[in-house]
Formats: structure tokens, sequence, C-alpha cells
């Protein structure tokens, strides 16, 4: 877990000429997005992505996590280790809710 | 539920690899992968392999794949694809997605060899249809049979950008210029040296700053970086690409280890998020394992060993191998490890750009970290580079420490010696007799070996270097040597044009130069 | 854009050619490539356009990792186009956010 003691930012946010370059593509988020979300108080990748949804989407932050944990590092000018990963959860893959009715768990074994 | 004694997740070099050896050992075993072929990444892999003989060396990595498959079979290794792991529970329960159903698996011991996902870096335009991962891009042409685009822009200088680079080139592309915001190429200089000698432009400390297009790419914006890797404006060059290909480095896949409540670190060295391992790649949960990529990114190589390892260490604790029999594999696999994990691309190594000489002691070519081609001046500090014996004789480019010995085996009359240090540069033995038979051109998966007589004809010298591109030239052809930044030296002339099975596709031209440009050209362009 | 010859591969394993439509126009590829390498080879570089900002997509990692290739596949949304196989007769479509163009337009109403 990250060691970062949560401090909100008190000093104004700053905007930056590269603000609206997409970070998540997925979910479209984008640095200006991560940067003030570290203003609000989220400073764990996990807190980031929950406020939002960055790493939620189709591809869950295959392509855009190292992205993120970058920014909030930089913002927060702390190493990319303090700010920590995901949490990896099931299902690490997408899939359609229609997959997890089919959930053959009480099914007997068939071999 | 189904029981199994060891789940491995992932069908790539090091969950075959680990699956093959359970199997022979009489584990129960069955791995699960989520895409439609087994082999990982290994069948995009078009270029030989380094390392020594018993790593796969000079080995296209493909046909790796296909030995796997084929030992997989044999030894009754049952792989089940289009099986996507959702994730691991308590007591290693596994769920696994196969089609719209999702089944529980109950494993003894679990295997993650998950392998990579590709880096990337964002910039503005970096969502415009056009700008593709290095994987993509290899992904397209090496499996469908499909150029990416015709005008393309590398960045990322590590052995994956120049590896691509060189397919890209193979497929018929174009490849306008690799960049790196480093300031030294990242990966295998000899790499490096394949693609500037056919004229491709390395530009060092530069970054890419805008994908222009809108709906395509029609163009890349780079610009050269300071020392805090900032573009530095002013510096901008606009070039006229349609396709950006993105190769900065890899980065392990280590969700499912995660999602196990296996402990993890950030290890730069490693390649980002893994799970901490004992030596026995066994993570703090004990049973669950990780091996190949996911536990650090490294050469395909290097995951099949460590695949090995570990399915040997869970055969130990299965009660399938004796304690003996045990201590004897790991040896000889950690020694194998550790053979190809020297030398100055070593993971201990990785991000250095302190180093300046060899093992040997001969000063790095400067001009090779920064362009991708070495100088004439430079390589008078190699002695296998500088061979001037009477007749047909080999003249060996490699300049850096890299484990792989291929040349050494190739050479029946022992001409090239590496010896058992496989990380040392090569020598050549100038009293052996070469025939000029060129199968060391062939072996060297760096493309470093060339083939020199200077007692052609009067006035006349001819070089011989290993050529993998189409069209092929033809004896009596005639064009220009280049030389090894791809600048046209002089005119040539083809004089013979060889390939045999052992050279597995590598051809290897003669052409005929005048005899003052015998150490300048190393490159022929119709 | 498609390779006829290759210094090291010898032959791609292609499939018979087979017919398909890309929002209603008709295009060829071969059966048991990815739905994406027989788009790019068609020349198309769109699959999508996206939810919020409605930008145009396309292949990017094409292993099946990253979803910026996904199209509406038989009217299905959200199929990876880089690891489907292409067959005879497939109806394969632009997707806008999650859905067809009509079904966009409608909503954008």
């Amino acid at each position: 877990m990250s060691k970062i003691v949560r401090t909100q930012k008190k000093e104004p946010f700053v905007p930056q000429p590269d603000d609206d370059m997409i970070i998540c593509r997925c979910e479209e988020i984008t640095k200006g997005e991560i940067r003030k979300a570290v203003y609000d108080g989220m400073t764990t990748m996990n807190e980031v992505k929950r406020w939002l949804r960055s790493g939620m989407g189709l591809c869950q932050g295959q392509t855009c996590q190292r992205l993120v944990q970058n920014i909030i590092a930089r913002e927060l000018n702390e190493s990319p280790a303090e700010v920590g990963m995901i949490q990896g959860r099931a299902p690490v893959r997408p899939v359609e809710i229609l997959t997890f009715s089919n959930n053959k768990t009480d099914v007997k074994e068939d071999e | 539920m189904k029981r199994h004694e060891l789940i491995v997740i992932g069908a790539g070099p090091a969950g075959l690899s680990a699956a093959i050896e359970a199997a022979k050992a009489g584990i129960d075993v069955v791995v699960f992968d989520e895409n439609a072929r087994p082999g990982g990444q290994l069948f995009k892999q078009i270029h030989k392999f380094f390392g020594s003989k018993e790593h796969h060396a000079k080995e296209r990595g493909f046909r790796i794949g296909e030995d796997l498959l084929k030992e997989a079979e044999e030894v009754g290794v049952r792989v089940e694809l289009n099986s996507t792991v959702m994730g691991i529970y308590e007591n290693k329960e596994v769920t696994v997605r196969n089609g719209d159903e999702v089944d529980h698996y109950k494993a003894d011991k679990i295997l993650i060899a998950t392998g990579a996902a590709e880096n990337m870096i964002p910039f503005k335009g970096w969502d415009t249809p056009g700008v593709i991962g290095a994987g993509a891009a290899q992904a397209l042409m090496n499996l469908q049979g499909v150029q990416p685009g015709s005008k393309i822009l590398m960045v990322g200088s590590g052995n994956v950008g120049l590896v691509v680079s060189l397919q890209l080139l193979q497929a018929g592309c174009e490849v306008v210029a690799v960049i790196d915001a480093a300031p030294r190429v990242g990966g295998y200089g000899v790499h490096a040296a394949k693609v500037a000698r056919t004229g491709v432009p390395f530009y060092l400390s530069h970054t890419i700053v805008e994908a222009k297009g809108g709906d395509r790419v029609k163009s890349a914006v780079i610009a050269e970086v300071d020392n805090h890797f900032q573009p530095i404006p002013g510096t901008e060059k606009e070039l006229d690409v349609d396709t950006i290909c993105i190769a900065v480095g890899l980065s392990p896949m280590s969700q499912l280890a995660s999602n196990a409540t296996c402990d993890m670190a950030l290890m730069p060295k490693k390649g980002g998020n893994v799970a901490i391992l004992n030596e026995y790649g066994e993570t703090s949960i004990p049973g669950i394992y990780c091996a190949g990529d996911v536990a650090g990114i490294e050469e395909a190589s290097s995951a099949m060993i460590q695949g090995r390892r570990v399915a040997d260490h869970v055969a130990l604790s299965l009660g399938y191998l004796t304690h003996d029999e045990f201590e004897q594999k790991y040896d000889n696999a950690t020694a194998a490890l550790n053979q190809l994990r020297q030398g100055m691309f070593s993971p201990a190594n990785k991000g250095r750009t302190d180093l300046t000489v060899t093992d040997e002691g001969y000063p790095l070519s400067m001009s090779l970290l920064k362009k991708g081609y070495m100088t004439e001046a430079e390589l008078k500090a190699f002695p296998a580079a500088q061979n001037s014996a009477p007749g047909i004789h080999p003249v060996i480019e490699c300049t850096q420490n890299i484990p792989c010995n291929p040349c050494q085996d190739a050479c029946k009359f022992d001409c090239i010696k590496v010896g058992a240090d496989i990380v040392k540069l090569p020598e050549i033995n100038t009293e052996s007799k070469c025939t000029g038979c060129g199968m060391c051109v062939a072996s060297c998966s760096g493309q470093a070996i060339f083939l020199i007589n200077e007692d052609y004809e009067p006035g006349y010298a001819t070089v011989s270097l290993p050529y993998e591109f189409l069209p092929l030239p033809k004896k009596g052809d005639k064009g220009k040597a280049l030389g090894r930044d791809g600048s046209p030296v002089c005119d040539a002339e083809i004089v013979s044009v060889r390939s045999a099975p052992a050279m597995d596709k590598t051809q290897i031209l003669t052409m005929k130069i005048p005899l003052e440009y015998v150490h300048a050209a190393r490159f022929y362009k119709a | 854009m498609r390779i006829q010859e290759h210094p090291i591969l010898s032959e791609y394993d292609k499939g018979r050619e087979v017919h398909f439509t890309l929002d209603g126009e008709d295009m060829s590829g071969y059966e048991g490539e990815s739905i994406a390498a027989a788009l790019h080879a068609n020349g198309v570089m769109i699959h999508r356009y996206t939810q919020k900002k409605h930008k145009p997509r396309g292949i990017f990692c094409a292993i099946g990792r990253c979803t910026d290739c996904v199209m509406i596949v038989n009217g299905e949304p959200n199929v990876r186009t880089c690891i489907t196989p292409l067959e005879e007769g497939m109806t394969v479509e632009t997707q806008y956010g999650a859905s067809t163009k009509a079904d966009w337009e409608a909503k954008q109403k």
C-alpha cells in the first residue's frame, strides 16, 4: 500500500498546455483530469481509478496504468513506487454479464 | 469444479516450457491461454535468437514456437485455448472464461506466465488511427501478411524497436527514422547496425511530439529533448509518415498475481510491477509461481528456462522429483540463466548509460550508440574486425558483450572462438584456414560477420554479407555498395548469391568492389 | 498493402477468399485472418468513434489487449476485430460509442 500521507493540495490548480491529452484511451480521461484528481485529494492509483474510471474501461488499465501512475507521482513529487499500482481484481479481463450468469460452479463434475 | 495438480496460465515460452517439464515429470498439468493460438508472442518473432545452442540460439522465434508445440504434444500437455483466466481466489481456485461460460478449477500449484504488455507514451494525437504498438506491427506483417503502413516512424531503439524496424523493411515498408528519447541506442548494437546499413537514420535524444492528420496519421512531429527528456522548442522536425510505431518497452502483466494478493513491488530493473519471488520463482503465497516476462522483462530464452525451473520445483514439492534430482536440475537451469544474464544488456545493467568499454577493455563505439553504426576508426580497436589474413576470411563487427556464441559452432575449422564465457567477444584464429563457406555469416543473429577477400582480382576485393530482403539480387547485378551508415560508397557487382537449408533463409551476397572500399562497404543496394 | 512475397516467411497461412461488408460496402479478405487485418488490407483505418469525444480509433495493439479496434460484428458490439477471425458473409459496422451509427444518431437527438 502507498505510504503517502493523504493531504489535500492547498495551492490552486494550475492548468498545463497538454492537459487535454488523452491518457486513459478507453474511458477518455485526460491528463488534466488526472492532475485535478490529485488536487482533489486522490493520491493512490486505486483512488484515482474509482474517482475518474481511468483504467476501468474495456482494456482494464493495460495501456494507461503506468501513465496514470507517472502523472500522479509527478503531481505529488513522489516516486511511482510510492503511488503503487491498481489492485488486480477479478475479472482481469472484460467479461459480459451474460457470461457471469453462466457460472458453472454448482454444476456436477462432468469428467 | 475440476482439480489439477498444476495450472499454468499462459501458453507462451515460459508457460509451455513449464508444462512440458511438468508433464515429463508425471504431473497432471493443464495450460489455459486466452488466445486462439498457443505460443505467446513467439510466432511474431521471425529473427534469429541470441544465446548458445541450448538456448535455441540462431533459431528464428517462430521455429522455437513450433518446436515447443511439438514437444508439448509429444508429452501430452493439454493446452486449453480461448480460455481466459479471470481471477485467482483463495485456496488456488481459478475461474476460467470459455466462450460465454465460466468454469471453476482448483489447483495444487499455479504458475502465472502471462507475459507482458507494451508500454506507451502519450503525445498529442497518439490516439489517431495509424499510431500502433510495435507488437501490432509484428502481428499484422508477420502473422497476417499485411503491411502495417508504407512510411513508418519507429519510436524506441530498444531491441523490440530495432527488430521490428528490420522486420518492417523485410515486409517492404519504408522506415523513415528510428527515434529514442534516451541519449543511447537501447538495444543491441548489432540489431541497430542491421537497420542503419540499409540507410535508416537514427535520432537519439529525440521524442515524438505530435501525430498529425486527425482521421489517420499523415505526419509525425519529432523534437530533440533536453536532459530531463523535455522537448527543446525550435528543434521540431516534421516527418512524412503514415504510421507511427511505438516500441518503448514492456511491462509485466502481473494483474493476476496482484489479484491473488501476492506481495508485489515496483521494480524498474524488472520492467514494472512484479510479484516478489524467492529463488524458485515462488510468490509470497506458497504454491503460486511466476515465470517469464511477468516475473521481469527478459528474452524468451530466459523465460523458457525459468518455466522449466518452476516446473521442477513443483515436481519436487509434489513428490515427483527427489531432492537430489531437483538440486541437479535447479543448478543446471540456474547456470544457464546466469549465462544469459550477463553483459552490458543484462537485467542488472538495465538503464545504464555510463559503460564505456567492453569486458575486454576495448572502447565501446559511441557512434553505434548514437547513430546505430560504427565508424571505421572505432572498429580499429576490435581485433576480430581487423582480420587481414590472405585470401577469403571473416571480419567480425561484434563489439558489445552479448551472451551469444553460434559463430563458434558454425565454423568447422575452429576459426572463431568465443570460449566458455559466452558473453565474450569472438576471437579469430588467423592460423586456421577459412574456406569461405559462409556458415558463420549466416549463423550470426546480429548479422555482424562478413567475409572479405582482398586478393580477389588485382585492384578488386569481395565482401560477402548476410542478406534477408527481397527482391534478391542475382549474380551479375550491378548496383551500389553501401557503408555502415547506409550511404553509397562505391559501385558493386554481385558475383554470387548463396544459401543453404542450414542458413535458414539468410542469403549470402558476395559483391565485387574496388579494393580501397573493402573496409567500408557492408551492404548492397540495387 | 498485402505482402506478396517475404524473404523469411515462405507463405502465410491464408484461408480461401471470402466476402464481407463494412457499413454495407462489399469487401473481400481471407477466411481465418483477423477482421482487422482484412480491413487494413482494404485501406480501412477507422474502426470506431469514441463515446465521449467522438474521436476516431483504429488498430492499436492488434493482440486483443487494448480494445481500440472494437466494432459491431454481426450485430454484436465491442468485438475485438484484431483477434476475431474473418468469416464469409460477416456484417461489420463502424462502432459509434457502443452503438451503430443509426442508434448513435437517434440518441443524439
